[in-house]
Parts: C-alpha cells; sequence; structure tokens
C-alpha cells in the first residue's frame, strides 16, 4: 500500500518537475514581460548540450550544469540587447522574431553539431519500494523544481530588485520616471527567464536523447502552464503545475500517455474557457 | 568594332557553345534519381545516414559507367519529417522534375502519404526502411525488413529465452500499431501473453510512468518499438530506475544506432534481428564499410536504412539494366521472373515477384553491458513469404492497399 501511495507523490513528482522546469523560464519572458519567445525551447537546448559538452570535457555533472544555466543567460542579455529590445511594444512581431530564431539556431546546431550527440548517462543511484525501483535523479528534478519556485519568490517579492522589476513589467514609463533604469531591468529579466530555461535543458540532459530540435518537446507543456497560469505568474504558475500534473498523472496511470496528454491539453482548454485570465485571477480575487 | 559587337559575339558564341553541349547531352540525358529523406527535424539522425548511402551509389555507379551508360543525376530534397511536405515534394519531383525512380520516406506514415501520388503516375517507387510489412503495391519496391524476417525470429527466440509474457512499448502511428499487432499474433500463436501494450505520442520524452506500470506488470521481456529521438530517452529512464528487463525490438541498435548514442548500459539486453548491422563482420561487409566510411568519416553508424538505401540504388541499376528500360512496367516484367537480384554486402537479395518485397539474410543480435554487439543466431535468408501467402499477387492484380493480420485480402 504504501508503496502505491509512493509510486503515486513520484509520479506527481515527476510531471510536475517537468511542467515548472520547462515552465518557469517562460513565465518570466512571456508571462511577466510579454515577449512570445519561440525560441524557449532553443535556450532549453542550449543549457543541455552546454552541459554534455562540458561533462565530456571532464568537468563534474553539477558544475557543468551551473555553467550551462549561466551561459543561457549571458546568451539570453545578448539575443535580448540585439532582437527582443526592439519589439517590446510589439508582442506579435516578437512571436514572429524569436520564431525564425528558433529555426535559425536549431538548423545551425543540426549543421555543426550533428544530427546526434551522445549522451552522458543520468547519475547512479536508484532505490526501491515494494516491487518498484525508482532513479534517485527523478527526486532531485522534483528537488529543483521546487528550488525554483522559491527562489523566483524570493527574487521577485523580497528583492529590490524584484519590487523594481514587477513596476517596470506593469509600467515601464512611470518607473522610467521614477529613476528606474528600466532597459537594465528588462535585460536581466529576460536573462533570468533564459538561464531558467537553460537551467532546465541541463537537469534534463542526462536523461534524454540530444537532438537539436530537443526543446520542442518542452515547450508545449511551457506554454500551457505559463497561460493557464495566468496575468500573476509568481502566484499562477506553481498552482497550475500542480492541477496539470494531477491530472496527468492521474490520466497516464490509469489510461495511459496517449490519454494522459489529450486529457492535460482538454483541461488547458476548458480552464481557459471558464477562468480567461487563468488560475491566478481566482487566487488574487482571493487574496484581496 | 565596338565594345557593344564584340560582347555580342561572345554572347552568340556562348550561346552556340551551350547549344552544342546540349545536343552531345541529348543524346544521353542523365537518369534522373529523386530522393526524399529527413536530414533535418526529429529524425534526421536516422535520414541522415540514407542520404549519405544514396550519395555513395551514386558516385560509384557514376564512376563505373553510370545505369545504361547513362550517368545519375540525385535531386535530393529534405521533407523535415512532415508528412505534407514529403507529398508537396513528391508531387514536385513526380511530375516538375520528372525523375524516373522515386526513393525514400522514412516513417510508415510518410511512405503512406507519398504512395497514392506516386500511383497515380508510371514512376517506380523505392521505400528503404524496414517496416511493418503488408503493403500490396506493383508502383512499389520495398528494400527494407518485413515482420515475417523480423519479428517471426525474434518473438519466438525472446520467448523461449526470457518466457512468455511480453509488455510492448510503440510509438503511436500505423508503424506501431501493426507492429504491436503483429506481436499480438504471434504470441498468441505461442501461447504466450501480452501483459501490457502503451502507444506513445510521437515527441513524448518522459517514462516515469511507463517504467512503473512496466513494473506492475511484471512481464520477462520489453517489445520496444518506440520511434524518434524523444521517445529513445525511454532506455535512458528504464536504466536510471534500474528496470533491468530484457528488451527485443525490430528497429533498435542496427536502425537507431541507440547503442552507440546511450551512455552504457542504457542499451544493455537489448535483441533485435537485422539484415544489416555496422557490426557485420565478412569480407563483403568490411568492404562496403571501408567505402562509406572513407567518403563520410564522420557517420556515427551505419545504419540499416543508410545500407538498405546503397542497395535500392543498385537494385534499380540491375532492374533497369536487365529490362534495357526504365519504364516501371518493363521493369515489373523483370521481377516477376523471380531473377531481380544484387550481390549486396549482407549477401544475395532478391525481389519476390508477388509482393515486391525483398529477401534477406537476417541476424539476430544482442546488445552487452558494455554495449558491443553480439551474433546470437544465423537465420539465412528469409523469403518475404507474407504478402504471397495471404493472396497478394502483384504478378497477376495490384491492390494498393496495405495488408495487416487483421485486414486481409478479402477473397474473391
Amino acid at each position: 500500500m504504501s508503496a502505491e501511495l509512493f509510486s503515486l507523490f513520484y509520479q506527481f513528482a515527476d510531471v510536475f518537475a517537468f511542467l515548472i522546469l520547462s515552465a518557469a523560464g517562460l513565465a518570466i519572458v512571456f508571462g511577466m514581460m510579454g515577449v512570445i519567445n519561440m525560441a524557449h525551447g532553443e535556450f532549453i537546448m542550449c543549457g543541455a548540450y552546454v552541459t554534455v559538452g562540458l561533462v565530456n570535457l571532464g568537468v563534474p555533472l553539477p558544475i557543468a550544469q551551473i555553467l550551462a544555466t549561466l551561459t543561457a543567460g549571458i546568451i539570453g542579455m545578448i539575443v535580448e540587447y540585439l532582437i527582443v529590445r526592439r519589439f517590446y511594444k510589439r508582442p506579435l512581431d516578437s512571436l514572429l522574431a524569436t520564431w525564425g530564431l528558433s529555426l535559425i539556431v536549431t538548423q545551425s546546431m543540426l549543421l555543426i553539431v550533428g544530427s546526434a550527440v551522445r549522451g552522458i548517462g543520468t547519475p547512479e543511484g536508484s532505490f526501491a519500494i515494494g516491487g518498484y525501483t525508482f532513479s534517485t535523479y527523478r527526486l532531485v528534478l522534483f528537488g529543483c523544481a521546487v528550488a525554483v519556485l522559491a527562489g523566483l519568490y524570493i527574487i521577485f517579492m523580497k528583492t529590490r530588485f524584484g519590487v523594481i522589476a514587477r513596476a517596470t513589467m506593469q509600467n515601464a514609463a512611470m518607473a522610467k520616471a521614477l529613476g528606474a533604469r528600466t532597459g537594465r531591468i528588462y535585460s536581466i529579466s529576460f536573462g533570468i527567464g533564459t538561464a531558467l530555461a537553460g537551467l532546465c535543458g541541463a537537469l534534463y540532459a542526462p536523461t534524454m536523447t540530444l537532438i537539436p530540435t530537443m526543446g520542442a518537446t518542452f515547450v508545449v507543456e511551457s506554454f500551457v502552464t505559463v497561460v493557464i497560469g495566468g496575468a500573476n505568474v509568481l502566484l499562477g504558475t506553481a498552482p497550475a503545475a500542480v492541477f496539470l500534473a494531477m491530472i496527468r498523472m492521474a490520466l497516464n496511470a490509469g489510461y495511459g500517455q496517449i490519454i494522459g496528454q489529450i486529457g492535460m491539453l482538454f483541461a488547458v482548454i476548458l480552464i481557459i474557457r471558464v477562468l480567461p485570465e487563468g488560475l491566478s485571477s481566482v487566487l488574487v480575487r482571493r487574496g484581496r | 568594332m565596338n565594345s557593344g559587337r564584340i560582347v555580342g559575339m561572345a554572347l552568340l558564341g556562348a550561346v552556340l557553345g551551350t547549344a552544342v553541349i546540349g545536343a552531345a547531352q541529348a543524346a544521353d540525358p542523365p537518369l534522373k534519381v529523386g530522393l526524399l529523406e529527413d536530414v533535418s527535424g526529429d529524425l534526421a539522425f536516422m535520414g541522415m545516414p540514407k542520404l549519405h548511402g544514396s550519395q555513395l551509389a551514386v558516385e560509384e555507379i557514376n564512376k563505373s559507367g553510370g545505369i545504361l551508360g547513362r550517368q545519375i543525376e540525385l535531386i535530393h530534397l529534405d521533407p523535415q519529417g512532415d508528412n505534407a511536405r514529403y507529398q508537396e515534394f513528391g508531387r514536385r519531383l513526380l511530375n516538375r522534375d520528372k525523375v524516373d525512380v522515386l526513393i525514400g520516406g522514412i516513417t510508415s506514415a510518410s511512405r503512406e502519404a507519398l504512395r497514392p501520388i506516386v500511383d497515380r503516375t508510371t514512376t517506380p517507387y523505392f521505400y528503404t526502411n524496414q517496416y511493418e510489412g503488408g503493403v500490396c503495391d506493383a508502383s512499389m519496391v520495398s528494400m527494407g525488413a518485413v515482420p515475417e524476417q523480423q519479428f517471426s525470429t525474434l518473438i519466438p527466440w525472446m520467448v523461449q529465452k526470457f518466457g512468455k509474457k511480453v509488455y510492448v512499448i510503440a510509438a503511436d502511428y500505423n508503424f506501431g500499431q501493426i507492429s504491436a499487432e503483429w506481436n499480438r499474433k504471434i504470441m498468441k500463436d505461442l501461447g504466450g501473453e501480452v501483459v501490457g501494450e502503451e502507444f506513445i505520442p510521437l515527441g513524448v520524452s518522459q517514462f516515469a510512468q511507463t517504467i512503473q506500470n512496466i513494473q506492475k506488470a511484471k512481464p520477462d521481456w520489453l517489445l520496444t518499438i518506440n520511434v524518434g529521438a524523444a521517445q529513445d530517452s525511454f532506455f535512458e529512464q528504464a536504466a536510471a530506475a534500474n528496470l533491468n528487463l530484457p528488451m527485443g525490438s525490430s528497429i533498435k541498435v542496427m536502425l537507431g544506432f541507440e547503442h552507440k548514442r546511450f551512455k552504457p548500459p542504457a542499451l544493455n539486453n537489448m535483441h533485435a534481428t537485422a539484415n544489416w548491422f555496422e557490426e557485420i563482420d565478412t569480407p563483403e561487409a568490411n568492404d562496403f564499410k571501408k567505402r562509406w566510411h572513407a567518403k563520410f568519416p564522420d557517420e556515427l553508424y551505419i545504419n540499416d536504412m543508410g545500407y538498405n538505401a546503397y542497395n535500392a540504388l543498385y537494385m534499380y541499376k540491375a532492374l533497369v539494366e536487365k529490362a534495357k528500360s526504365t519504364k516501371l512496367e518493363d521493369m515489373r516484367k523483370v521481377i516477376a521472373t523471380g531473377d531481380a537480384c544484387i550481390d549486396a554486402p549482407e549477401g544475395k537479395v532478391c525481389i519476390d515477384p508477388k509482393s515486391q518485397h525483398t529477401s534477406h539474410r537476417m541476424r539476430l543480435i544482442s546488445v552487452g553491458p558494455k554495449h558491443e554487439v553480439t551474433v546470437e543466431k544465423d537465420y539465412g535468408t528469409i523469403q518475404p513469404y507474407w504478402l504471397g501467402e495471404i493472396g497478394c499477387d502483384l504478378t497477376k492484380k495490384n491492390d494498393k492497399d496495405q495488408y495487416t493480420p487483421s485486414h486481409l485480402p478479402s477473397k474473391s
């Protein structure tokens, strides 16, 4: 019995971690900043490739993952400076620009790195409960997802940077008039967003096949999580992930992966229909 | 003489020159080979060797004088794993470029998308993958292995060696569904039991739940017919969770070279039946591998699709030269004699007149903990007999249909 219970928790944690880690970066870039970043998956791919490349050079996995996260963040800030900055007032054009970027990056990676890279293997460690065996690393992923949520909350709710950042996102002109350096705020926020995407790739790199289009497997989940999370990213993303993870876990377990995926997307449609402002609209109203 | 006239003369000369060269070539225009293979998108890692195999064969054939004295012009388009693009590019090659032969397609979905378009023309089409079998279509020649060559060998061996309970993980499209049907049929004949079947949408990369479903069902072995880079993540995740079950497949190792792409021991205890895998150690195979790696030194693995793609051009050459024609109907007369054979690196392979599928020398291979590949059993040459047995006979009737164990030709 306890094995079954733990198994339920493990499956929930697994889906939850996947949703949170793939959505966290997008929650900032799309949810807060309003940039429809179609290249989100490519920042995830960047994190994964840098991780694997560094591990193959002999760097220990955790350090490689941290460096990959930083790399994705720095590349994100460069992309923000060169491209995204010009599209803050034109969200639909940002969609085209970042989509183009995504195509250029995946094709370039295919040409430069090749169509497949040898994996590095998941860190050793599994444990058994009842008749089941579990991979320890999947629980590490869950821990990382919770840490990412806590970190985001602290950065955006408890620090001076967070207050200014939120003010900038709400009313850039007013924030600027009050002396906030909004350009820098945008740049740093975008960098944090892409760094989190890179972290997602870095964390999942050992468990997956690396191909240039791997980012695409994360993109649908990340967008739906952010969208049903709603306008208030910090309050919305976590419950959205909990909700979707529950649905997907239950359907996966009972009816298999196809129904799991269909059911999750169906729930997304329902929520957008009933709560166009997303889950956070309910939470914020209650909070007042 | 002013400069304008000089330019005019030069242009005239150039035009005349081109016309002369054109006339010389018109006597012997090159044969156009249309090739549709994914070299970008999710299946690029499998499609790249297919393009390379075709390029190698074209280069070799052209160097040794071409086909009936005509050079081959290879026109490759990249459909990027998109079935709509397969159709668009297929039409372009057939109707605009007027290719003499069409080759290619990776997934069975892309083949079925192309086939109706090919059927409206009189152009022969070569499909170069192993697949779930059953296509009875006079326009199509299948170069890869089919279930009677792969599953009728592998599944009884797995049952005998590991036990009667199997769990199936399959990609959710025609290949996975029909392959799973084959497994059900063969397991039933053997008195075995399918304790679970899970169909996975393409692009799914997370398998924690699947791994637990498997542990709950307690199978003796797994049949893994998952497709694509995302679904291949299953192996890494199963190894991390210490699932540790024997596995069998018709597409792993020799096709997806997972044993080269994953860190050992993720593919440990995987078994497959194949007509080609790079580890084949015969003089002909070694010579072929040497030529391939000389042209493509960066190739990670020469997979069976790439190998079949290479053979397809030689088979086309053999058919055209025996028929002394590039017309499909003349080539099919050669096939009907049962004499359409080539000496391939695996040995002699022939096209079966009834089904237009290819006989193959099949071997059962297994992967060890360090991802070393060993040959467990050599079945010799196996004919693609199933379609003929159920009543497909392309020498008499063109069904243009795909049959499965549950969809047999109606008895007339």
